[in-house]
């Protein structure tokens, strides 16, 4: 019932040139998600990836699951010294993320063009 | 005493994940035939969400054998969800969370449902039933008289 979540990674550069790995979610963030969320994070190289921004402009529904997956991803970014920060979340889900606190650990942008800027 | 008129709105889930979308959805069209603000609508579909989840996974411990009742209650002036499931009912209370406890491994990443549920509507509250089960939360929202 739930829908898959999709995922992929892109390597861009910021306009300062600083590598950024974009991780790209589609469909719902919720307890089926872990894969999708982590799983594409663990993927990632500790070594190269310092900059780490994650894409929900095609996320509809997030869970108190989903939140969570995400809090799993910002502790073993913050224990690698990486940097996390997000973009493209509706003005509901940019509010339970202020909400939790996640904001204290993840900057949030409108877009991607705006997270880039800032990075 | 004026009369008040309410439409009841029932829905019963299946006790798995993924189905309170079910409960989402209608509650989100009958605030919006109620004239519920959009943003007022985010925060009624993620708290019916999360009481549904929670009805799911701890009140009927994702039995499929039982189902989540979902009753909604369009009065005048505002809008009452009852979730009720087959538990005991919800032994904790709702706590902020505490993200830094959370970043340091003090407090479980998880734990956020009755947290989101409080704060995003205008009353919630938990109900265990009297024969240790047919346990509930209500939940209210309220439409904005200066909504437009």
């Amino acid at each position: 019932m739930q829908s898959e979540t999709k995922s992929h990674v892109d390597q861009l550069t910021s306009p300062a040139g600083h590598p950024v790995t974009v991780l790209r979610f589609e469909g719902d963030i919720a307890s089926t998600s872990k894969d999708a969320v982590l799983g594409t994070y663990q993927a990632l190289s500790k070594t190269t990836t310092r900059l780490i921004l994650l894409d929900f402009s095609k996320v509809d529904y997030i869970n108190s699951s989903g939140i969570a997956l995400v809090i799993q991803l910002l502790i073993e970014a913050s224990n690698s010294d990486q940097k996390v920060y997000a973009y493209g979340l509706s003005a509901h889900f940019t509010k339970v993320f202020t909400m939790v606190g996640i904001t204290k650990y993840a900057g949030l942008f409108p877009t991607q063009s705006e997270a880039l800027a800032a990075l | 005493m004026s009369a008040m008129k309410t439409t009841n709105v029932e829905v019963r889930l299946p006790s798995r994940m993924g189905f309170e979308k079910v409960a989402m959805s209608t509650a989100a069209a009958v605030a919006k035939l109620m004239g519920f603000r959009d943003d007022r609508v985010e925060d009624l579909k993620t708290a019916v969400a999360e009481a549904c989840i929670n009805a799911i996974e701890h009140g009927n411990r994702l039995n499929e054998k039982l189902s989540v009742g979902v009753v909604l209650s369009a009065g005048e002036d505002s809008l009452e969800v009852k979730v009720i499931d087959d538990g005991t009912g919800m032994k904790m209370h709702p706590t902020k969370p505490d993200i830094d406890r959370k970043m340091h491994g003090e407090e479980d990443a998880r734990g956020m449902g009755m947290f989101l549920i409080q704060a995003l509507v205008d009353e919630a509250e938990w109900v265990a039933g009297t024969d240790g089960k047919s346990s509930y939360v209500r939940l209210v929202i309220r439409l904005d008289k200066e909504q437009g």
